[in-house]
């Protein structure tokens, strides 16, 4: 291993981890938004945003985010909807995990008995209160452990953008080991930069699910 | 009407061709599988011995494989494995070898969770009732493991049905790199192919895992 090969390619990689960190951080965001509506229309049961968000999960959960990109970025410019990868990587992200997250979620609104909404809401608080104070803190406590889960798996997904012209790291690193034959700088560089997006969240992630897990402590 | 592109998939052997390439990623993954659940097992047993040095080894293996995307252990072995040792791994090989590997840490975790998730007083309750360890194991934990553990290796099976497409990216010829080379070969007729192609790849893969989410999801509901 070559120490000056590092120091060359370490700026490229570096660049292409803020890319990783970027699309998937926004992602995941737009993966939550799409899990707390799809469990809402769920809980709620709300008519036809039930059957629509349920087909949706199906398809979402069964199918691979390669092909799901593959789809977005050459598939749908055909019917003139043409997007830049950028976007198609942060939509297929999302698509791939509102179902996940929307899962997660609904675990957790399941695990907290209906009795308490009905209590709450008879005891004179209001529907907003009674989520507010009531269930969604139960709720988003058991949901925790799956909901940091859920964003190491898509942090991993990312790895797939490299398939749709994005310059993330595992482009950089093939890019890297067909021009200069580099292989064993590239696949060191590659999964450091990989572990130090990764580690903090794994690490961050156990903490806030050992502050948050008060649910059912009184039980 | 739009021209979605679907009469491509009519034209000589294309979807044959198709489900030939979806039949490459899930032999890769029934054979990842199949060598994944007995390692698994193991290793979830080891897991909860209470010898430091296997639990800091079974640990160690559990993490840095749980915490490596998948493509990038793929690149290690196939791409790594080259340089470092000279060895001319396939890539049909390389994915089986990264995949039972992962499969081994993904089972070995449940394993793991589903027997420390027996609680110890019914370990006490079997030996106050004068059975031997032995007669423990295998009539009151093992039925419990394993009614705990069905539905969840069946999802394993799903999620590496769904991992297997990520084969395509170190060159194996499967269901996506097949419907690439249709597209390309009716660039000039039929120009809208990409949508009706994908699209199908798309279903064909929902319809591999749909019915065993479906099967894993009744079974959890129940053995409850």
């Amino acid at each position: 291993m070559s120490i000056a090969v590092l120091r060359d390619y370490l700026p490229l990689f570096a660049r292409s981890a803020l890319l990783t960190v970027r699309l998937g951080a926004l992602g995941i965001l737009l993966a939550v938004l799409v899990g707390v509506l799809c469990s809402a229309a769920q809980y709620f049961r709300l008519p036809v945003l039930q059957q629509l968000s349920a087909v949706y999960i199906e398809l979402s959960r069964n199918t691979p985010l390669l092909v799901q990109l593959f789809f977005l970025y050459y598939g749908l410019p055909k019917l003139g909807i043409r997007t830049d990868p950028a976007v198609c990587g942060v939509a297929g992200l999302a698509f791939l995990g509102g179902s996940y997250m929307a899962e997660a979620f609904r675990s957790g609104l399941e695990a907290v008995d209906r009795v308490q909404l009905e209590s709450a809401l008879s005891l004179g608080l209001t529907n907003a209160q009674a989520m507010g104070s009531v269930i969604l803190p139960q709720a988003l406590s058991i949901s925790m452990p799956a909901l940091v889960a859920n964003v190491i798996f898509l942090l991993k997904e990312t790895s797939v953008f490299s398939a749709v012209s994005l310059m993330d790291l595992m482009f950089t690193a093939k890019d890297l080991i067909g021009l200069h034959y580099n292989t064993v700088e590239s696949l060191t560089l590659l999964v450091v930069f990989y572990l130090l997006i990764l580690l903090p969240i794994s690490i961050l992630g156990s903490l806030v699910e050992r502050r948050l897990r008060y649910a059912g402590s009184g039980t | 009407m739009p021209d979605l592109g679907l009469e491509v998939l009519l034209k000589g052997r294309n979807l044959a061709r198709l489900l030939g390439g979806l039949w490459v990623a899930l032999r890769i993954s029934l054979l990842s599988v199949a060598i994944s659940i007995p390692a698994g097992i193991l290793l979830g047993v080891v897991m909860t011995w209470k010898n430091p040095v296997t639990q800091a080894l079974s640990r160690l293996y559990l993490e840095i494989i749980r915490i490596m995307p998948q493509l990038v252990l793929l690149f290690l072995v196939f791409f790594g494995t080259t340089r470092v040792f000279g060895w001319d791994l396939s890539g049909e090989l390389s994915s089986v070898i990264v995949f039972t590997l992962w499969g081994t840490a993904e089972m070995g975790d449940l394993v793991r969770g589903a027997l420390v998730s027996i609680p110890p007083h019914q370990y006490e309750s079997a030996a106050a009732l004068g059975l031997t360890e032995r007669q423990t194991f295998f009539c009151v934990v093992l039925p419990q493991t394993v009614r705990r553990l069905i539905p969840l290796s069946i999802n394993l099976i799903t999620r590496m049905i769904k991992t297997t497409s990520l084969v395509l990216m170190i060159g194996v010829v499967e269901v996506l790199k097949v419907a690439q080379q249709i597209i390309e070969a009716n660039r000039m007729s039929s120009p809208n192919a990409a949508f009706g192609v994908y699209l199908t790849v798309f279903m064909l893969y929902f319809l591999a895992c749909w019915p065993i989410s479906l099967l894993a999801r009744r079974l959890e509901e129940l053995w409850r």
